[in-house]
């Protein structure tokens, strides 16, 4: 071990600067008191990056710590790169969602294509291979040409690095509303699997082991990533900030992680860490905290692009595809003989010590010397004030007055960015590479089969927020954000082992923002413990506005769940011309209770549905109420039922309500179906206009209810809905079976051959339409939008 | 009956294929482009993916990769040699084949399914399909235009090396269902002799009816019947192509 070198004095800083870092006073003195002394420059730029909000959470931690983390499945809860679940057949899935919000405002392309690379490397730094990606965007509208340019950037970003890395985007979302104009989301998930007892963990046990540095070189690029752009608010001079977006290189990093997931197979390590934010300060602190050791390293030895980096920013650099590695000496040769085979950079630059503390030299003198706890683990932590949200009243359909046809106001919803088909977007993601994509992007949830582990079983991967449910009431937005991306994992006949989640909120210092977060927390809380999925990991992205207009507080839930045959999975899209189509869950209920009473039901779903925003802009009120317990029958019945056999198709009830739903299903097929070349677009863009094929009906029967209330009934939002169809003589099966589970369940009608919806109330037609027309307005809204100049 | 499956840093399609090829009772593994020397193998695939991060031009660093002068002598001595989509941007590169892939009319990277009509089913990777036969495939691309100089695309097509084409569902040529720009619809095209043949759309990735399309499968078996073929001529009479004049 080397011997101690004294810290130069000189170098010593005071207040001014740590204010300059983004810290506060108090926080410089708790540093202080940490050291016994004042920190060098090095120190205060570590200790700044792993104390921001972005790494230390600590504004968040307090309301973390009450989500339910633990359950059978669990074999990783969070504190790691990401959860883990137990899939059965040896295998532990691996996921987690992550947040590169702010660098996609930035610089749109590189911020993505980053946040990808991230959230892969947090995978396969677990050790597990990562088998499929999902992306949930937020956009401005896209009536303004800034709006359509982050878009094509961010899809063009995460195209071109998961395309290169052979990974599969299966699915995705993308919600567009003005409070995003300035301040883009994108949140990306990674799946992938290990063998469940070999988790690769970031630790650095046993002194006087090499600390190994892989990957890319280490240039100038990301340096205050973490704090400058994550945890910061912006203001109008923020492109100013674009030296602090990392730029990515998909080819290294595919070579990074074929040679690490060798290193693995081979059982060749320690632990591993990679270093994206905060980088080698990160890296260094995390492993030894998590191992009670300390690490020793010399920046010297760090390969670099630029000849002329101080130490202070080689250990604040957050330059891509890079990895910290500690091994045993004894396996040293072949780790590196690996990354030579990779043709990949790879150094000693340090080792594991005993005494807890991260020692930094250059060229032998010490520049660094704090406590890896102090950086990684007892940082500041804040409860901060907040104030509780208030619920709005509920919005009463007798109270919306609208003269608009039905027909009118479903093709004005299909046309919705939002609601409209995203096959602009997917179809520039390589969705099928690996060849384990049974359910490709478009459905409920992705269906991927776990082949390579020579198994008929699958997980079904799903990710999920409505913003305007949370904007409205944080507590009853978060419930039903969880309730959706698990029931959407159930749609496909898989049960839902875990979800993880990235919180996308404003500033965390003003008392009503904190105040939405700790509610969706809360609710977060109770839906997992009613549908019993444990959060097993995420992130949380405060700080998300431009000049003090925040986002809607954006609460994005990844769910995951395993299905034991993927061939079998069940499809969205309605499939037979005479299968019955049957409503199972909430409307069924209340589509019960008679239409004579006074007030049938006060709540149905128009509090942040697509038709009030559309329709009635100028009236908010409670988002839809959620029965959890209810919601938590009705998943147990989708999975029964798809486990017999028994269903065709089934289909969430989400944005749009029960019409959009049915128009979704009734296309499905034949979207899916097409092969020709303008498949983004409505297909009258092409030569000839050609009908599309294969196109399906539904002729539907509801009960009567009063005039003013039909909108409520077609386009309310009210959860724990799904069309199912099926043969005519599984019905009475899933009745019985629906019967068993106390879930409610009503015939809604049938499937047709003739391409026509039709919905009807006894003698009077609700809405009658063609499809042909409303798939056209559907499947080429985006891209119209996006093909404009 | 073996089939080598070469890879370079950056291809992502290597496991596929020996799926593939393992799907329909082949033999397969995979062959590090490190590797200078190949023996013992009755056919070799280029795999898709991104070689050396498709870096200056795609293909274009991975023809200096020390196994290509063995692939080189292999197709020399009569061997049969498939590029699935990175693997024909190799194939171009080395001049293996002729011609060049251009990025996609529109752009962008393009994934999804589309049609494909066989233009010829006597060569050693069509042999099991009927003539004209429509295979539904999958593509993931973003430079699939295939593109060369009028003299050489009409060489191509008077000796019949345009082995499959873009079509509709009747096996129609249109604009609408080329969905890259190719010259002439084209999806793959063949060496004189039949035996190098490179295409875009991925026959790996459709090889089971709950991901899609199993129309990969007259691929993988026409190769394994023509691998059959030539080990004794007798046995299949369809092998590889007859020299073109």
């Amino acid at each position: 071990m080397p011997e101690a070198v004294t810290i130069l004095t000189d170098e010593l800083v005071g207040e001014a600067a740590a204010l300059q870092h983004g810290m506060t006073a108090e926080e410089f003195s708790l540093l202080c008191g940490i050291l016994g002394r004042q920190p060098t420059v090095t120190e205060l730029g570590m200790v700044s990056v792993m104390w921001s909000e972005h790494c230390s959470y600590k504004s968040s931690l307090v309301h973390l710590r009450t989500l339910p983390t633990e359950g059978p499945a669990v074999l990783q809860g969070p504190g790691e790169n990401a959860g883990a679940v137990d899939l059965g057949n040896g295998l532990a899935g691996v996921f987690k969602v992550e947040s590169h919000n702010h660098p996609s405002y930035i610089e749109p392309y590189q911020g993505a294509a980053t946040g990808v690379g991230g959230i892969l490397r947090d995978i396969f730094t677990m050790g597990a291979r990562p088998l499929a990606l999902l992306d949930s965007l937020r956009f401005g509208p896209l009536e303004r040409s800034k709006n359509r340019f982050l878009l094509d950037g961010v899809v063009g970003g995460i195209a071109g690095y998961g395309n290169c890395m052979g990974i599969p985007t299966v699915g995705g979302e993308i919600y567009f509303d003005s409070s995003y104009d300035r301040n883009p989301l994108v949140n990306v998930m990674c799946f992938g699997v290990a063998p469940a007892g070999r988790i690769v963990k970031a630790r650095a046990d046993g002194p006087g082991n090499p600390v190994i540095y892989a990957g890319a070189k280490t240039g100038r690029d990301g340096i205050y990533g973490v704090s400058l752009l994550a945890s910061a608010t912006f203001d109008a001079q923020a492109q100013e900030k674009r030296p602090a977006v990392q730029v990515g290189d998909p080819f290294t990093e595919k070579s990074l992680m074929e040679a690490c997931l060798e290193l693995v197979e081979q059982d060749l390590l320690v632990g591993m860490q990679d270093m994206g934010g905060a980088g080698l300060t990160c890296a260094t602190s995390e492993m030894a905290s998590n191992s009670g050791t300390g690490i020793q390293i010399e920046v010297a030895k760090v390969p670099r692009r630029v000849s002329n980096l101080t130490p202070y920013e080689v250990m604040l650099s957050e330059s891509q595809e890079r990895m910290m590695l500690v091994c045993t000496p004894e396996n040293l040769e072949a780790v590196m003989a690996i990354f030579g085979k990779w043709d990949l950079d790879a150094e000693v630059i340090g080792q594991v010590t005993d005494d807890g503390m991260v020692r930094v030299l250059d060229h032998g003198v010490m520049v660094a010397e704090v406590p890896a706890r102090a950086l990684a683990q007892s940082g500041p932590c804040y409860r901060r004030s907040l104030q509780e949200p208030q619920l709005p009243p509920t919005l009463r359909a007798r109270d919306l007055v609208c003269e608009v046809p039905a027909e009118a106001v479903l093709a004005a919803l299909l046309a919705d960015h939002s609601i409209a088909s995203k096959r602009w977007v997917f179809q520039q993601y390589d969705q099928t590479v690996r060849f384990n994509t049974v359910q490709r992007p478009g459905g409920e949830a992705a269906v991927i089969w776990l082949k390579e582990a020579g198994t008929d079983a699958g997980v079904a991967l799903s990710i999920d927020g409505n913003p305007w449910f949370t904007d409205l009431y944080a507590e009853t937005g978060a419930k039903l954000a969880v309730a959706e991306a698990c029931r959407n994992v159930a749609c496909t006949g898989a049960r839902p082992l875990g979800i993880t989640n990235c919180l996308n909120f404003g500033n965390p210092e003003i008392e009503s923002c904190m105040g939405q977060f700790a509610a969706a927390i809360e609710g977060m809380s109770q839906a997992c413990r009613a549908l019993n999925v444990p959060v097993t990991g995420g992130n949380v992205s405060f700080y998300n506005e431009t000049e003090e207009s925040p986002i809607l507080p954006t609460v994005v839930i990844g769910a995951l769940g395993k299905i034991e045959r993927a061939s079998e999975s069940v499809r969205s899209g309605f499939a037979h011309a005479g299968d019955a189509i049957l409503m199972l869950g909430a409307a069924a209920a209340t589509d019960e209770i008679s239409p004579s009473r006074a007030t049938p039901t006060e709540d149905t779903g128009l509090g942040g549905s697509a038709y009030v925003r559309h329709f009635h802009p100028d009236r908010t009120g409670a988002p839809p109420t959620i029965d959890l317990e209810l919601e938590a029958r009705l998943q147990n019945l989708l999975v029964e039922a798809a486990a017999e056999g028994l269903l065709r198709s089934a289909k969430d009830c989400s944005e749009g309500g029960l019409a959009v739903a049915l128009v979704e299903a009734c296309v499905a097929l034949a979207d899916g179906d097409r092969t020709d070349a303008n498949q983004a677009s409505s297909g009258e863009a092409s030569a000839g206009a050609e009908p599309i094929e294969g196109l399906l009906g539904a002729t539907i029967e509801l009960p009567e209810v009063r005039a003013q209330e039909r909108l409520a009934r077609l386009f309310g939002e009210t959860p724990s809905r799904v069309i199912v169809s099926l043969a005519h003589e599984q019905v009475e099966r899933l009745e019985a079976l629906a019967a068993s589970k106390h879930v409610p369940v009503r015939p809604l009608g049938t499937v047709t051959s003739e391409p026509q919806l039709v919905i009807a109330a006894g003698d009077s037609t609700w809405l009658r339409a063609d499809l042909g027309d409303l798939y056209r307005t559907w499947a080429g809204a985006l891209s119209a939008a996006m093909e404009q100049a | 009956m073996r089939v080598g499956v070469v890879y370079y840093p950056g291809s992502n399609c290597e496991q596929d294929a020996v799926w593939a090829c393992q799907a329909v009772g082949l033999e397969a593994e995979t062959i590090w482009h490190k590797r200078s020397t190949l023996q013992g193998y009755d056919a070799l695939i280029l795999a898709g993916g991104f070689s050396y991060g498709d870096h200056l031009r795609c293909g274009a660093i991975a023809r200096f990769s020390p196994v290509m002068a063995a692939v080189e002598r292999f197709a020399a001595d009569g061997g049969l040699v498939l590029g699935i989509c990175n693997g024909f941007q190799v194939l171009t590169e080395m001049g293996m084949l002729p011609g060049a892939l251009l990025a996609n009319a529109g752009l962008k990277f393009r994934c999804q399914d589309l049609l494909m009509r066989v233009e010829r089913n006597d060569s050693p990777y069509t042999n099991a399909c009927d003539p004209g036969q429509v295979l539904r495939m999958n593509m993931a691309h973003y430079q699939g235009n295939y593109f060369a100089d009028p003299e050489t695309v009409a060489q191509l097509e008077e000796n019949g090396q345009v082995v499959m084409r873009f079509c509709g569902p009747q096996g129609e040529r249109a604009p609408r269902f080329n969905p890259n720009g190719s010259i002439h619809d084209i999806a793959a095209i063949s060496d004189p002799s039949g035996r190098i043949m490179g295409l875009m759309p991925h026959p790996e990735r459709v090889m089971d009816p709950a991901l899609g399309s199993v129309d990969g499968r007259f691929l993988f078996e026409s190769l394994r019947d023509a691998i059959a073929a030539r080990q004794s001529p007798e046995a299949v009479s369809v092998a590889v192509l007859p020299q073109q004049v």
